[in-house]
């Protein structure tokens, strides 16, 4: 193990580390944790100067001021109406291309590969403009529809890299034996394959679900009112209506960032697995 | 029928498979480049006719001062944002223990990543905020005079780069702890027979076997950093008199803002921002590519 287990170190170092680990803590989310207290600061404290003080009281009211007085909660709702059509969209497809390039061997296998793989990394604003167009030309510009749209397509090209690689590993033999009974392909893709990816699946859906929540430029580029933005951009053109008032921005802020930080916690392990693919040999 | 798919399932399954997603991507991504490309050499405000004008973008873009500053500004980006690759390791090297309650630690220290890079944006403008920011206060007490990162054109950029190491370095930081946690222990406790410790552990048998997690660390991190918009849009919205725009915000700013509708010129960015990424996008896919014909 490295580096060498603190246990095995003197004593003086291993009261060093314990002493050291919290305080790094703190220091490390002392961004956090500003936002956290503000945003339970009742207005008046900051009126008077006090930022960095006690909290003369708790003040809970910030969190219902903003969801009672501002669009914070239909901006959410219209999160979700992105979100989750996108983690269902972009699984689904990327379950049968990744199985089509990880089991099968033709000719074009790699070049098909590296083009999910390619693309998946272009900046976005080369395909701004044409995306606009035709999500405008489809008549879904400024609908979840249209923005869930190009997330799962986009969303493809990762998923496939992550579902490709997956399958791959797993052990070829099943797939020959069963070819050999004379099981058909698609039956080998729903009854032998799809029932063993389902830690991918879960490792996919966490991921896909915190970058699609989290997605602002898209959000800003295909939708433009309160109806249909996103929280991300949401908050932003909140941000721009709250000047100064920084206990709402911050309770905002809070919120917004309260579900991915929830799936987080609730499923670390795929989280975890998902993001560090290909981290280790 | 039904003979015919029983002899040929093997050849046709994959592209069946393989259809819708292709389909969807083909349309959404890969043919959007080429359709870029060819607005770059169009005036077009999005809406009346496209007038072709051959390569006056590109020459237009020679001249514009406001380009040269999103580019340099993309480059300290990209040199700025790799220190998180160090620093990601550092401190995953600091966790890399198994004291009690380490696993919350873990999590904890991992969670600015979790969080949307417009909430991060929000955040740091808190900190930097002039007159009651926290850093404000914190340089205030120091040298007696406060300084609002966010409205020096000097400081600017690297204000807001510091707020995209947050979560960047906790993404490195947990690929290199799932590294280390595999990391062959015969082969460590060799070493430390043979007297290797410390940096000299380090370099020679510990990074060597990292070197999966580096790559893609290396990886995420430049395509991050070439990325950089949501930040710049939220904290300073390319302010201030533009001194932190990088390509990306300068495009969208170009093609679709208040400032105008200038889909071809934005385009002609777009594809400058894309012929960069796409250097290091051959890279990795040549890396990738050898790996994957080596096997």
């Amino acid at each position: 193990m490295f580096p060498r287990p603190i246990d095995q170190t003197s004593p003086l170092t291993q009261r060093l580390y314990t002493i050291a680990l919290p305080i790094a803590l703190i220091l490390w989310l002392l961004p956090l944790l500003g936002v956290a207290v503000t945003s339970v600061r009742p207005a008046s404290d900051l009126a008077q100067g006090n930022y960095f003080g006690m909290p003369s009281y708790i003040a809970f009211e910030n969190y219902i001021s903003v969801f009672r007085d501002s669009d914070l909660g239909r901006y959410m709702v219209n999160s979700l109406k992105v979100t989750i059509p996108t983690v269902i969209g972009a699984v689904v497809l990327s379950c049968m291309t990744g199985f089509a390039l990880g089991i099968y061997k033709f000719r074009s296998n790699l070049l098909v590969f590296f083009l999910f793989v390619a693309g998946n990394f272009v900046p976005f604003q080369i395909l701004m403009v044409p995306v606009r167009d035709l999500t405008l030309d489809l008549g879904m510009y400024n609908s979840w529809t249209g923005l869930a749209m190009f997330h799962i397509a986009f969303q493809t090209g990762f998923c496939t890299l992550f579902m490709r690689n997956f399958i791959k590993a797993l052990p070829f033999e099943l797939i020959e034996a069963a070819r050999v009974e004379g099981v058909s392909e698609i039956r080998i893709f729903w009854y032998i394959v799809l029932p063993l990816m389902k830690p991918a699946i879960a490792a996919l859906s966490v991921l896909i679900f915190t970058f699609i929540w989290n997605d602002f430029f898209w959000a800003t580029v295909l939708t433009t009112t309160k109806e249909t933005q996103p929280i991300t951009a949401g908050l932003s053109s909140l941000n721009g209506q709250w000047v100064a008032a920084w206990h709402l921005v911050s309770a905002g802020s809070i919120l917004a960032a309260l579900p991915p930080v929830l799936m987080f916690f609730l499923m670390q392990k795929h989280f975890i697995a998902g993001l560090t693919l290909g981290a280790v040999k | 029928m039904s003979s015919y798919w029983k002899r040929n399932q093997l050849r046709i399954a994959p592209w069946l498979f393989l259809a819708p997603g292709a389909a969807m991507f083909l349309v959404y991504v890969i043919i959007p480049i080429f359709q870029s490309l060819s607005i770059s050499f169009y005036d077009w405000d999005g809406l009346g006719e496209a007038v072709y004008i051959g390569t006056e973008n590109y020459v237009e873009l020679i001249d514009d001062d406001a380009f040269y500053t999103s580019l340099k500004n993309n480059v300290i980006w990209l040199l700025l944002y790799l220190l998180a690759v160090p620093l990601g390791l550092f401190l995953a090297i600091f966790l890399n223990q198994t004291v009690r309650g380490i696993r919350i630690y873990k999590s904890l220290f991992f969670f600015p990543f979790v969080v949307s890079q417009v909430v991060v944006g929000l955040m740091f403008s808190w900190f930097y905020a002039p007159n009651f920011g926290l850093l404000y206060k914190l340089i205030e007490l120091v040298t007696g005079n406060g300084i609002a990162i966010l409205a020096e054109e000097d400081y600017v950029t690297y204000g807001i780069i510091v707020a995209g190491l947050w979560p960047q370095i906790a993404y490195v930081m947990i690929l290199y702890i799932t590294g280390l946690n595999n990391i062959a222990p015969d082969q460590v406790e060799a070493a430390r027979l043979d007297g290797a410790k410390g940096l000299k552990m380090l370099w020679y048998v510990i990074l060597p076997q990292l070197r999966p997690a580096t790559f893609i660390a290396v990886v995420v991190t430049v395509i991050g950093a070439l990325r950089s918009f949501d930040l710049v849009s939220i904290m300073t919205d390319g302010g201030p008199y533009g001194s932190s725009r990088v390509l990306s915000f300068y495009m969208y700013e170009q093609a679709l803002s208040e400032y105008g509708f200038r889909m071809g010129y934005g385009a002609a960015i777009a594809v400058v921002l894309f012929a960069i990424m796409m250097v290091f996008i051959s890279g990795f896919i040549w890396k990738m590519w050898r790996d994957e014909t080596e096997r």
